[in-house]
């Protein structure tokens, strides 16, 4: 059985202050499908981090997410700068985001880290000057 | 603890949400990194916080906190208000620091989270 339901968003860059809108959305949808709550609140705060992440590093992109009933998958693709170094960029406290990021609450060196967290699975492709895909699942 | 007695120990104001203050609390985080917020898990929390953008919305809507307190007399502007609105959420706003309002709640018995 394949009964999956997709849902795209578009990340617009630079709009700081829609950040998140996307997930919130993903989120009240999740709900009313009846997902568990444990699960909503993990693919809630995974594709946040995420989408502020494509504002913040990486000027905006597409946020593809298909739930199913295993499992709620997140495709996130930017076309952004790229990561130089992948493992640097998931420890703890490594941030490249500026002070103006820092001021408005994010930057902490948090974002990929918590993702990887929140989720079963994340994978992350990315090709400096081309952009950056993260693929990240949360079962239910 | 119920919202009603974090608004009594802090001498807070209610922007928002005033008919949510019999909800119970049970962990509170105090941070102005949404991300440091993120990383913490605490059902029925509140967040104290100095940084007043709706990202501080969308943060506590993502972990089903239930209420924001804007510490030291900041001013959330009225997007921030509507978007808490929109979200069954209780804002208040008191005129305590961070590290004292923290103390407070904890000297109160509130406790943060892991």
């Amino acid at each position: 059985m394949d009964d999956k339901i997709v849902f795209t968003y578009d990340v617009p860059a630079d709009d700081f202050s829609r950040a998140g809108e996307a997930s919130s959305d993903v989120k009240s949808k999740l709900k009313q499908l009846g997902t568990p709550p444990d699960a909503v609140r993990k693919v809630a705060i995974a594709m946040y981090e995420g989408e502020i992440n494509m504002v913040i590093h990486a000027n905006g992109g597409t946020i593809t997410v298909e739930i199913s009933p295993r499992q709620v998958r997140m495709v996130l693709r930017d076309r952004g700068p790229g990561i130089p170094d992948v493992d640097l960029a998931m420890q703890e406290g490594y941030s490249t985001a500026p002070d103006e990021i820092r001021n408005l609450g994010f930057g902490a060196g948090m974002g990929l880290p918590n993702m990887k967290k929140y989720t079963d699975e994340m994978h992350i492709e990315t090709e400096l000057g081309v952009g950056t895909t993260i693929t990240m699942t949360v079962n239910l | 603890m119920t919202l009603k007695d974090v608004q009594m120990v802090l001498d807070a104001r209610v922007l928002v949400g005033e008919e949510h203050l019999d909800r119970e609390v049970r962990g509170a985080c105090g941070s102005d990194m949404m991300s440091d917020v993120l990383a913490f898990s605490h059902d029925h929390a509140i967040l104290l916080t100095g940084l007043t953008n709706p990202q501080v919305i969308r943060t506590v809507e993502m972990m089903d906190m239930v209420c924001v307190i804007f510490i030291r007399g900041k001013k959330p502007d009225a997007t921030i208000l509507q978007m808490a609105r929109e979200r069954g959420l209780t804002v208040l706003e008191t005129d305590h620091r961070m590290f004292n309002a923290c103390g407070m709640l904890y000297d109160a018995g509130l406790r943060g989270g892991h």
